[in-house]
């Protein structure tokens, strides 16, 4: 079908996947905060929530409705629009890591090729890497807008923190592209399809990588911009209903879409033992790929929820102490060596 | 055209509004445009560097920094009339040079081999082959602006 010379079913196509893949973030989201009540509970030897539905499981459907229809507050004194804008950039940025990363090979339906995702850029790393970049303004607008000096020093420490975990996230991820020799995320997966995942090449730029992901989500212990012990809950101080709703939802996909990331680059994608020599269909192979990937970014999410509930918060100098005078040199000096190792091979 | 729109905008927003807060928000407004035309020239690495390095680092930077001061615009001081005179009549004449420079130069049209050149590995190429002088001379010329940025930051 191709009228006025555009393929309509190409469109459609990515229209379903993209909405797809939103819908899955936002279920995923929702439900990790249901999951990281029960982690919790679990640690702590308690039940977590279990009034609302069969274990608990309507809990998130309820929080979200009670976000719904609690009193927006917008501060006197603040400037409405930068009020709004922030959580929206927040949400807006988290949604828009997921269009990269590839979530399972290609299905092939009624003789069209699909391929599982919604863009494969040449520069998939680097595009993920600057929206990441762009996820500070979120906290940063809405912290400075609701006129509230708890905030404005909760988005200063948010804007230093990411910025300063950047750097060594981006030194290990080039360590990464040295090995790999391609920005694009599919490519990286194909390779680990056929050899062995790169984490085994790349502990230690994994280890780095990880811990930053922590501090670029702003989870504990790098969760300073909202020590609410010290600033009254930081950045989303003044935010009510569901403006709060986006900002505290938009933490949930950041840390989905990041462990899925890890996953892809780290721990092979949808790619899993053996795949190859199962004997099932292409399709079947590319549903399992996806169950796989699915399963392996849910282990990556237990495992933020789990540091969460057993390590306690950095304070500031030594968050910055860890990031500059720790991981930045171990993440070069990762990259040298990694550039050693890769030449040597070359020769 | 929306997009050069948008960005003629927000350019001028960055000048006009008396909210320094205001106007870093239209410039990362501005530099995202620009980006958006990168990708349109088939420029997809620079665009997204341009977006790492611009809107993502020293845009927060900015921020960071107005945030801190907190600037408002009743703080902003009053300037005198001659001093807004003076900029206009500066600024105007600055443009006419730079209009009277651009309509002499000679602009070859874009010809449709030479658009890959923005593709990640064809600049990769180029930059460490043809021009790897100036590319490493650029680089030294950051690590001494680095330097004298920490000797200045360590004399007190």
């Amino acid at each position: 079908m191709t009228l006025l010379s555009i393929d309509w079913f190409f469109i459609i196509e990515k229209i379903l996947l993209i909405s797809a893949v939103l819908v899955l973030s936002l279920v995923v989201a929702m439900y990790s905060t249901w999951g990281e009540r029960k982690v919790a509970a679990w640690i702590q030897d308690r039940l977590g929530p279990n009034r609302a539905g069969p274990m608990g499981l309507l809990q998130p459907l309820a929080d979200g409705g009670k976000l719904f229809f609690k009193e927006e507050i917008i501060p006197t004194n603040s400037n409405p629009f930068l009020f709004i804008l922030g959580p929206s950039i927040a949400m807006v940025v988290a949604c828009m890591t997921s269009a990269v990363i590839p979530w399972g090979d290609t299905l092939t339906i009624a003789g069209r090729t699909i391929s599982l995702q919604v863009a494969d850029v040449n520069i998939g790393i680097l595009f993920i890497f600057g929206v990441v970049s762009m996820g500070v303004y979120g906290i940063m607008v809405g912290g400075w807008a609701s006129n509230n000096k708890y905030s404005l020093l909760a988005s200063v420490r948010a804007a230093s923190q990411i910025i300063s975990y950047e750097l060594p996230m981006g030194l290990a991820l080039i360590a990464l592209l040295m090995l790999t020799g391609t920005l694009s995320l599919k490519e990286i997966v194909e390779q680990q399809r056929h050899d062995l995942w790169n984490v085994v090449y790349q502990p230690l730029g994994f280890f780095i990588f990880l811990i930053c992901a922590f501090a670029e989500c702003n989870r504990t212990p790098f969760d300073l911009p909202e020590a609410e012990n010290e600033l009254n809950g930081g950045y989303h101080l003044e935010y009510s209903s569901m403006k709060l709703g986006f900002f505290l939802f938009a933490e949930y996909i950041n840390m989905f879409i990041s462990s899925a990331l890890m996953a892809t680059m780290y721990f092979g994608g949808y790619a899993f033992p053996y795949m190859d020599s199962l004997g099932l269909s292409p399709n079947m192979i590319s549903l399992l790929g996806f169950a796989a990937l699915f399963i392996k970014t849910l282990l990556f999410i237990f495992f933020f929820m789990w540091v969460r509930w057993t390590i306690p918060r950095f304070r500031y100098d030594q968050l910055m102490r860890l990031g500059w005078k720790v991981l930045i040199p171990l993440a070069l000096a990762n990259m040298l060596i990694t550039g050693g190792v890769v030449l040597l091979r070359q020769h | 055209m929306v997009l050069s729109f948008v960005a003629l905008v927000s350019a001028l927003g960055v000048v006009l509004s008396k909210n320094p807060v205001t106007s870093v928000l239209c410039l990362i407004v501005t530099f995202f445009t620009i980006a958006g035309h990168y990708v349109m020239l088939n420029a997809q690495f620079l665009a997204v560097v341009h977006i790492i390095v611009y809107a993502g680092a020293i845009m927060v930077l900015f921020l960071y920094v107005m945030m801190l001061m907190n600037l408002n615009a009743e703080l902003e001081p009053q300037k005198r009339n001659w001093l807004k005179y003076a900029g206009a009549i500066s600024g105007g004449a600055l443009l006419v040079v730079l209009v009277a420079a651009l309509r002499d130069a000679s602009m070859p049209a874009l010809g449709t081999e030479s658009t890959e050149i923005g593709l990640i590995g064809n600049l990769g190429k180029l930059l460490f082959k043809q021009y790897v002088v100036p590319f490493e001379v650029s680089s030294i010329l950051f690590l001494s602006a680095m330097v004298g940025a920490v000797v200045i930051g360590k004399k007190d």
